[in-house]
Formats: C-alpha cells, structure tokens, sequence
C-alpha cells in the first residue's frame, strides 16, 4: 500500500504574485520539517501540494509534523492507487476503515483532472459508494451534512483516495513576512506572542533577561523549552540571552519603587532594539495585554513603546487570559510555563507600581542612570544560541 | 572545594556503596528468581543487604521490605495498612508537616471515605503529645509520623505513640518516616514500638532507587503492586540488585553514630553562632532539632535567589520555600511563621562527612549576600 500526503495551501493562493515565493518558502519549510523522517518526494498540481513518502517512512509520523508547518490549510492521508477503479474498488474500503468505522453518514467526491479516465467524477461517486455502503452497512449517504467526505481524485499518473481532512496549523509560511524580535520572559504570554506571530509568517529571534543571581539557571532552561516547543512549528530560532542584573539592581537602588516596572521595560526595550537591528529584525514582539499588570496600562505601555523606533507588535494586547491561556495548552507551553521560578519580571517588583507614569517623572528618574552604557552593556555581554524544535 | 551542604537531598555514594553496586553490575547480574547458580549469587547478594539494613535497624532480616526508595515505602506502608486493617476502623492521624509521600497517600484515603486527621504543629513544627492523645480513637486504623522533620530536623514523638494506641485499646498500627533520621540517630523501630518504619538508601551515602520498609513480624499490609512472587508477593517485580547492594553496603558502614551526632553538634553550633553574629537571620529549627538539619531565613531576602548566589560559588544549599511565584513550603507555613520568615528559608544538611571548611564556605557567602544581594 503507498499512501502520500495531500496538502492544501488555501490563503497563498490568494497572494498574487507573490504565490510563487510563497510556495517556494512553504516547500523549503516542508523539506526541513520532513528531512529528519526520511526521504519525500514533492510536487505541486492544482493548489494541492503532494508529498510522497519514500517506502521505508512512517507516514503518520509525517502527517503530524505536517500539521505543524504553518501555512497550510488542511492536509490528509491519501492511499495512491494505479489507475483502475477495480483498485479504487477493491482497496478504498478498507483503507478509510479508521474513518468510517466512527461515522454515521458519509458521501463520495469524484474530482477526475484527468479527462482521459473512462469514468465521469459522478460514476465513480455512484460506484465507490455503493461498494462501501455493502462493507459498512451501518452508514448512510448524506450529501449535505456527512460526517466524513470520500475524495477520489484522478490525477495523471494516480488515483488517490482520502477520508477526513485534518485543519493545518494556518497562517503563513514561517520566514516570508520578514524577521521580528520576541521577547520571551517564561511566563504564559510571551511564547504565544511569538507563535501567534510566527503563524503570520515572521521569523522569531528570542531575547531573554535573565537576572543571576535574583534568577537562576532553570528559568533560563525554561526559556529554551519554551522557544523548543514553538520552535516545533517554526523549525528553530536564534535565542540571545542579555545578562540584564546590573540594570535592575541599577533602577532599585537609584528610582523610586513604584517606577521599577515601567523603566525596567524601557531598559529591555532599548536592548531588544539594539539586538533587533543587528539581527535585521523589523519589529518586535512582546507577550503584553492591556490591563494585566501595572506595566500593562496604556500610558505605560507608550511609555515603553517611546524608547524605540521599531514598530512594538503585542498580538494578546485585547485578548482574555482564559483565552491565552487555552492557546497555550494548544501549542504545549502551559505546563512549562507555569513552572514556578523567579523570572526577570519578578525579580524587584514594587509594591505598588505607578500605572500612569508621566513622561517627565520618568525623564527625571532615568536621569540618575547611565542608559546609554547600561544598555551598551547589555548588548555586549548577551549570549547567543540557537534553539530547535524537538522534531527538528 | 564545594560546599555540598544538602544532604538531607542526597548523599555521595560510598567507595564501599560504589563498589558493591559495580560488582553486581559487572559479576552478580543474575536474576535472584533464577534457578541456576548465576541467580543464586545474586539472590544471595540482596539477602545480604537485607541482613546488613536489618542490623542496622535492630530487626530481622525477614522484617525488611526492600522497595525502590522512601517514597515507595511510605506509600506501601500507610496504604497497605489502611486496606489491611479494616478491622481496627477507618480512622487515619497523621501530621500537617509530613513528607509529601505521605502526605498525599493520607489525602487520597481522605478522598476514599477515610477520617483522616492531620494534626497541627507548633512554631517549630512539633505535634504535641496531646493532640496525639486526643486524635488516637479505638477506631484508628493507622497512625503514622514521621521520626525527624525534613526541612526544619524537628524531632517527632514517635516513641510515645504506642502506649497511645495501647491505653485506647485501639488496633492501629504504628508507621514511621525515618528516612531522615536513620544513620544519624540510633533508629530502632522495636524501641520505639513501630509497626511499620521507612527509610531511604541515598539519604545514607547509598545509591538512589533503593528503599526499605520495616514490617514487624506477625503485621499484615496489602500490597499495592501485583505479578510475582518475590519479597513474598509484597513487593512483586525483579530486585534491583545493583541498587540493593549499594543500599546494603552502605547500611553496613554507617558511621559511629555518637561520635559522629557530636561532630555535627558541635558543628551546628558554630553555624548557629555564626548565623547570629551576621544578623539579621532567625533559625528555624528548635535547638533539640537533629543537628544534621538547620533552617534559618535571611530577613529581607528571598529563597531563590540566594540559593542561586550560593551555587554560583559552589555552596549548595536547599531552599526551606519557594519563590514569589510559586508556594511556600507546606511545612513553614504550618508552622504559621511569619511571611517575611518563610520568604527568605534556606535549609542546610549535613553528613558525618561534613566538616567546617564548609561551614566556613557557606558564612562567607552570606555575608556576601548580606552586602551585595538587593532584597525584597
């Protein structure tokens, strides 16, 4: 039996002419993606790109990895038959049997491109339907509502029979909208930025504060898991970690208290850029949500948003924590997340955090430290290391 | 040089522990259910260990369980006995500050439709003999303490409890969590009059995954797993002979244990003294606590970030809380410390092997986090 997989690209078709940039980037992904499973055939015909697996591959193995690679509508497991409805016939049944086993209604789709082919899509609906209606005769055929859709699809050299489409993980191919800057504390919000992101098709490079000795190294082992499991449906990412101590103890000894949070943010703001411009990164992302915390207010998030010129992205700004919460246990990062290590961003929190802070008060405090060296600083000492999916 | 000053964690290994595990490896890796000669060797090498953990503990050899560690142990010991001790009632005492692995096991049989009572403990996180006395009814079907307190080293009154038990005229069975006192203190479950006692192989300089439990003869538990006949269906599934010689080897060279309390008393002292010289730190450990084991919180600082100092320098020590994140330690808190107490808990253990250099160590490195660490 040779099964391929089927894979439907949906939005990129829509993009013009950029369809075949797209496509191409789609397929680059794909092959990295798959490479670790074995040897893959690819090849595109009617907005459906086919992959087909070499004999020695574990196609389920497969289809799950490709339900990760964003850009990609729907896909599904498709048996690959010779060009003889006897095989359709004889084979289809017992094939769809996981598929139709569950289901109380089904139809099914003829699509025959290849107008050579004796049957018309209707005759060959008509034939493979009456033949698993005698295998399964618990089903019955719904035309309009079924539970699952048989697609027979005739092609030029193959006949391929699949049951249930999977949804894929959508978006955009990661990498064809450009490169952005995450950054990525260990806490629920920010690794679902950056997926949320990624899924629109940007590049992820993470930056990390970490804060030794005030936190210590399994936060920072938090972070690459956290960056492992989305780099599961990116393929990997660039993580710089920033040796950020001195700026902290630096803002609790010179500023007022309830300024901590807000010129904290600024700090790792102008370091986030600073890095963003080396990597030729073309905004940045941060994991914020309107009204969470006292750094989250709108005056302090332009506050925060003032120290740089890069456009500041914060896809979970008007989202409720129930809902990022269950993103995150879709994508797997809720159960590390929630591991309970001092992180930068509870490191020095005031007890009572001012949550409109006015540009002057802020003016005046900053003045009583050396942002330019600090951060200079920073960007200096910052390690760097790349991070990649389990899969990868 | 480190400052390895968790032990109440785990312990180094043994050369003598090492060795014996590495000749089980290499030579004796028959299966003890064997028939043949290879089998009998290695059968022959866990009965060993079994004679060696039961001197230590003043018992027989057929009165030891070996189990995969204290956790093990103690779920054995508190479950088997609840299902094997219908007879005697439904009523379960235990404590608010005992080892998780009890802890939890008590809290599921709360959830099966036992009268499970966790009696409260005072500022340093003893059970009063009172209360013990109040919560022992007739219908007590176990009772189970733990000898010496984790995280604080609080002795607990176990040897009281069986003329408790005696003057209800209850049928309950005895349990206790020795874990951390065995191979510290002289630990004999028939002084203290226990049915059922745990302790841990890695705790004494043994190899971890391996454990033991204490049943009395003539005491009957159920066993929680099932599939053969080894440890006399008790404990079904081949022995982990490695681990059990280790475990054995290193139950048959524990050190003088008087000389070796001295030592550590003596040793305890000067940290506290110290501790009291720096300022600014309250100990939390009573001054009866077993010396091997001293809480104290550094006020004004937190946990984590201390522990992280300390390590960066190679001084190892156990965070007696948690973070702003997360939790504080179940047993702090029900010991009702104050907030700004359990925030900043570290917890220090020793070995027999400890010594004061590493003391020395670790006072050097608080005082440095006195000087430069910004706190709360």
């Amino acid at each position: 039996m040779r099964e391929v997989i089927l894979i439907k690209y949906g939005e990129l078709v829509l993009k013009g002419q950029n369809r075949r940039q797209f496509e191409e980037r789609l397929l680059r992904n794909l092959r990295g993606r798959l490479a670790p499973l074995g040897a893959f055939g690819y090849s595109y015909a009617q907005s459906t790109l086919t992959v087909t697996p070499a004999d020695d591959v574990d196609t389920g193995r497969a289809a799950d990895y490709v339900g990760t690679v964003f850009g990609i509508v729907a896909y599904s497991r498709a048996l690959c038959l010779p060009k003889e409805m006897d095989a359709v016939l004889a084979q289809a049944g017992d094939y769809l049997a996981g598929d139709l086993l569950g289901a109380q209604t089904f139809k099914v789709e003829g699509k025959r491109s290849d107008k050579r082919f004796p049957l018309g899509s209707p005759q060959i609906a008509a034939d493979l339907g009456e033949r698993l209606l005698a295998q399964y005769p618990h089903l019955t055929v719904d035309v309009h509502h079924p539970d699952v859709t048989v697609t027979v699809e005739v092609r030029d050299q193959y006949i391929f029979v699949h049951g249930k489409q999977h949804p894929g993980a959508g978006g955009l191919p990661a990498g064809s909208s450009g490169r952005a800057v995450l950054l990525i504390s260990g806490g629920i919000d920010s690794p679902v930025a950056g997926w949320m992101m990624a899924r629109r098709g940007v590049s992820l490079v993470g930056v990390h504060f970490a804060s030794p000795p005030y936190t210590g190294p399994w936060a920072e082992k938090k972070v690459h898991t956290l960056l492992g499991r989305v780099a599961e449906y990116t393929g990997g990412s660039y993580l710089h970690t920033v040796h950020f101590t001195k700026v902290q103890e630096a803002i609790k000894k010179h500023c007022p208290d309830e300024l901590g949070t807000v010129l904290t943010r600024r700090m790792m703001m102008r370091v986030a850029e600073r890095i963003a411009r080396t990597e030729r990164a073309e905004c940045l992302i941060t994991g914020e949500n309107l009204g969470q915390v006292a750094s989250q207010t709108l005056p302090a998030l332009a506050s925060t948003d003032s120290v740089c010129t890069l456009p500041v992205f914060r896809p979970l700004i008007g989202m409720d924590k129930k809902e990022i919460i269950a993103l995150a246990r879709n994508i797997g990062t809720f159960d590390t997340s929630i591991l309970p290590y001092e992180d930068c961003c509870t490191v020095f929190t005031p007890k009572h955090p001012r949550t409109r802070p006015k540009p002057d008060i802020i003016a005046a405090a900053e003045a009583k430290l050396d942002v330019a060296g600090l951060v200079e600083e920073c960007v200096a000492n910052a390690r760097g290391q790349v991070i990649l999916g389990e899969s990868a | 040089m480190d400052a390895y000053l968790d032990h109440s964690a785990t312990t180094q290994p043994s050369a003598q522990a090492l060795l014996a595990m590495q000749q089980a490896l290499q030579e004796t890796w028959g299966n003890p259910s064997s028939r043949h000669s290879l089998g009998l060797r290695a059968e022959e090498l866990v009965e060993d260990a079994r004679t060696s953990v039961a001197k230590a503990l003043g018992a027989k050899s057929d009165e030891i369980l070996f189990t995969s560690g204290g956790t093990e142990a103690n779920n054995l010991a508190v479950l088997g006995a609840v299902t094997a001790n219908r007879r005697a009632g439904r009523r379960v005492v235990t404590s608010a500050v005992e080892h998780s692995s009890v802890d939890e096991a008590a809290k599921y049989l709360a959830t099966q439709g036992f009268d499970v009572v966790f009696l409260p403990v005072d500022k340093f996180g003893r059970v009063s003999e009172d209360d013990l006395a109040r919560a022992i009814t007739p219908q007590t079907s176990l009772v189970s303490l733990m000898a010496v307190n984790n995280e604080v080293g609080t002795r607990e009154p176990v040897e009281k409890i069986r003329r408790l038990i005696q003057a209800k005229r209850s049928g309950a069975l005895l349990h206790v969590d020795a874990v951390q006192a065995f191979g510290k203190v002289p630990v004999r479950p028939s002084e203290i009059g226990a049915d059922l006692l745990t302790v841990s192989s890695h705790k004494i300089h043994g190899p971890k995954g391996a454990g033991a439990l204490y049943i009395r003869t003539g005491v009957k538990i159920q066993p929680r797993a099932f599939g053969g006949s080894q440890q006399n269906k008790l404990r079904p599934g081949t022995e982990p002979v490695p681990a059990i010689a280790g475990f054995g080897a290193a139950a048959a060279h524990l050190p003088d244990l008087p000389a070796a309390h001295a030592k550590i008393a003596w040793l305890r002292d000067y940290l506290v003294d110290s501790l009291q010289q720096l300022g600014g730190i309250v100990v939390n450990s009573p001054p009866d606590a077993l010396p091997y084991i001293v809480n104290f919180s550094v006020l004004g600082q937190r946990s984590e970030p201390m522990l992280n100092f300390l390590s960066a320098r190679g001084v190892y020590v156990a965070s007696g809380s948690a973070c702003a994140k997360g939790k504080p330690s179940r047993i702090l808190e029900a010991m009702h410390l104050p907030k700004e107490v359990t925030d900043g808990a570290l917890r220090v253990s020793f070995s027999h092997t400890s010594t004061q250099e590493e003391v020395d160590k670790l006072l050097w490195g608080l005082a440095e986090i006195k000087r430069s660490l910004i706190g709360t």
